[in-house]
């Protein structure tokens, strides 16, 4: 009795073909969420990488057209997960810039503050998986705890750790706790103990640099030409850095170093971030001696929510707190493209308004999905466990690149 | 705007009723006043209307001119207007300049019937990503794209999602075949 096996067990006689193709991810580790690769290979060599996205696509961007402005900033959150406090800068400094506001001098300078100890937490996580995918596992952890005592820092001052959705358009969801200041300091005072840890374990470990020196290079006009930015810009010899060449909530009074390196490859990238982490220190610690008291946020009634206590004394307070809620606040005609200096390059938000309480589109330039299309440059020629090197270096969030 | 007088070498136009251009406007008028005819000043930002067939020669002038040097797209997007509205599309591109720091947004208006543009690939790499992702939400076409396909949506995609006859939550629930 002959038994006819289904057209996938059939075996096919053919003589080994020397190109073979593969599909990596979406769930591989190293992949950093669901991204997937679709590699031809040439024994273990890359001769071609196409990066598949999308299994994280969510329409933020069509729900942003339906909901009001101050909705939209819990979205923002939810897009580069590592950065959610740059996420909500980039959508109120848009909203604000149509609106035209002034933001009172304490909010800024708070906006600063935990901004740049997101950024530290961002690149903390990348430092992280970046090791764990080349095989380093107990950076990982060290990492992880360092990033734990900023997200309880930021959530002392939103009540959120993943999604903190602090800041508004118009200034902030409400001033820092009493003690925030203090545990501020305390961080401050231990992290560059913790920054020497983690040059200990990879800076000077002879496998790290084997893994990375030389692997997924890319010049500084190609890395201009494909639109890279932030650190994997910087990391190819390019000194641009949005807060120093367009500095928005008064970067320009800072004093820090845009850092760059010139070789272009994955350790160069890794170099530039290390050192950006301690310049967001440096940063963090001047944003701290500027904190003064004052109002966290913009003097417009009609766009800001009232204090508690105003509500139960004033009528009007009480009529623009109902219809901020109610209705929203109208937005003047206008359409305005923002761009800030995320954790991963430049966030930029296009917004345009056709007047009324929601946004007619709102778009986000996310700097992983722009570094993330030059990938197929960076691979070509590279062996297959150098693509998890390279892929790591980008700093990749899928959930930013899908949106 | 960033550009600062010596860098143009030009001094503002004084303006009558309306307020003077900023410098790059009018350095860019002096140099190509049939391009940039329809410019907007708003919000402390520039909007360059152009039209379809000079998108090309407009992009190949900025991104290499010497002067204005803008090598970096920042992004490039589009936008719905509504089935009402004719030309119903916009797309818009973010140029940047990473010598000079300064920013225009070229804007080009579609027709429904004819939404066509052509590629900047040719100029700007990086706008590969985004054209294929305003074909996939948008359904603008971008004539000589190497490789125009969907990007976000998966490929049996029905319509084109961010357009504002699209419903929210879509016609029918997805589901893979």
């Amino acid at each position: 009795m002959s038994t006819t096996l289904p057209p996938q067990f059939e075996v096919v006689d053919r003589p080994l073909d020397t190109q073979m193709t593969i599909s990596m991810g979406p769930q591989h580790p190293s992949t950093h969420g669901v991204l997937r690769l679709e590699l031809v290979l040439d024994g273990e060599m890359v001769i071609k990488a196409t990066p598949d996205i999308g299994y994280l696509h969510t329409g933020m961007e069509k729900l942003f057209e339906y909901k009001k402005y101050q909705q939209g900033i819990v979205i923002t959150d939810r897009m580069d997960y590592l950065n959610p406090l740059g996420n909500n800068l980039a959508y109120v400094m848009a909203a604000e810039k149509l609106l035209g506001l002034e933001i009172p001098e304490r909010a800024q300078t708070i906006r600063v503050l935990t901004c740049e100890l997101q950024r530290i937490a961002s690149h903390l996580v990348w430092l992280g998986t970046h090791a764990l995918d080349i095989g380093a596992m107990t950076v990982f952890f060290y990492c992880f705890r360092e990033r734990e005592k900023i997200l309880n820092l930021i959530e002392a001052a939103s009540g959120g750790r993943l999604t903190p959705s602090y800041f508004r358009i118009g200034g902030l969801m409400m001033d820092l706790p009493a003690g925030f200041e203090r545990r501020v300091q305390q961080f401050l005072n231990d992290f560059p103990k913790a920054h020497e840890e983690f040059n200990t374990l990879l800076t000077g470990n002879k496998i790290f640099q084997r893994r990375t020196q030389g692997v997924g290079r890319i010049s500084a006009e190609d890395a201009i030409n494909w639109g890279l930015s932030g650190p994997c810009l910087r990391g190819s010899g390019v000194a641009l850095d949005l807060r120093r060449a367009t500095p928005y909530s008064g970067y320009e009074n800072y004093d820090f170093e845009v850092c760059t390196e010139t070789d272009g490859d994955v350790w160069a990238r890794f170099l530039v971030r290390m050192r950006e982490m301690k310049e967001s220190h440096k940063i963090s610690a001047q944003a701290l001696a500027r904190l003064k008291p004052g109002p966290v946020k913009a003097d417009a009634p009609k766009v800001v929510l009232p204090d508690r206590e105003a509500m139960k004394k004033h009528m009007d307070a009480l009529i623009h707190h109902f219809l901020i809620v109610a209705e929203g606040f109208d937005v003047p005609a206008g359409e305005v493209y923002h761009a800030i200096e995320a954790s991963k390059g430049e966030l930029g938000v296009y917004m345009k308004s056709n007047g009324g309480p929601k946004p007619d589109r709102v778009h986000f330039r996310g700097p992983s999905f722009v570094n993330l299309s030059a990938l197929p440059l960076m691979s070509e020629g590279e062996m297959v466990a150098d693509i998890v090197a390279i892929i790591g270096s980008l700093d990749i969030v899928l959930g930013e690149i899908d949106r | 705007m960033q550009s600062d007088p010596e860098q143009t070498g030009l001094s503002a136009e004084s303006g009558t009723s309306k307020p003077a251009p900023s410098l790059l406007v009018a350095a860019l008028q002096r140099e190509r006043p049939d391009w940039f005819s329809n410019v907007v000043e708003a919000l402390g930002e520039v909007t360059a209307i152009i039209p379809r067939e000079e998108l090309i020669s407009v992009c190949s002038f900025l991104n290499s001119s010497a002067e204005f040097k803008f090598d970096f797209l920042s992004d490039l997007c589009g936008a719905d207007k509504g089935p009402e509205e004719e030309p119903r599309f916009e797309v818009n591109y973010h140029l940047f300049s990473t010598t000079k720091h300064h920013r225009i947004r070229l804007k080009v208006l579609l027709k429904e019937e004819d939404a066509k543009v052509s590629t900047v690939t040719g100029i700007w790499r990086t706008a590969n990503w985004h054209e294929r992702e305003t074909y996939d939400l948008f359904g603008v076409i971008f004539d000589g794209h190497p490789d125009l396909r969907r990007i976000l949506l998966p490929e049996d995609w029905q319509g084109h999602a961010l357009r504002k006859d699209f419903p929210l939550r879509g016609y029918e629930p997805y589901s893979l075949k």
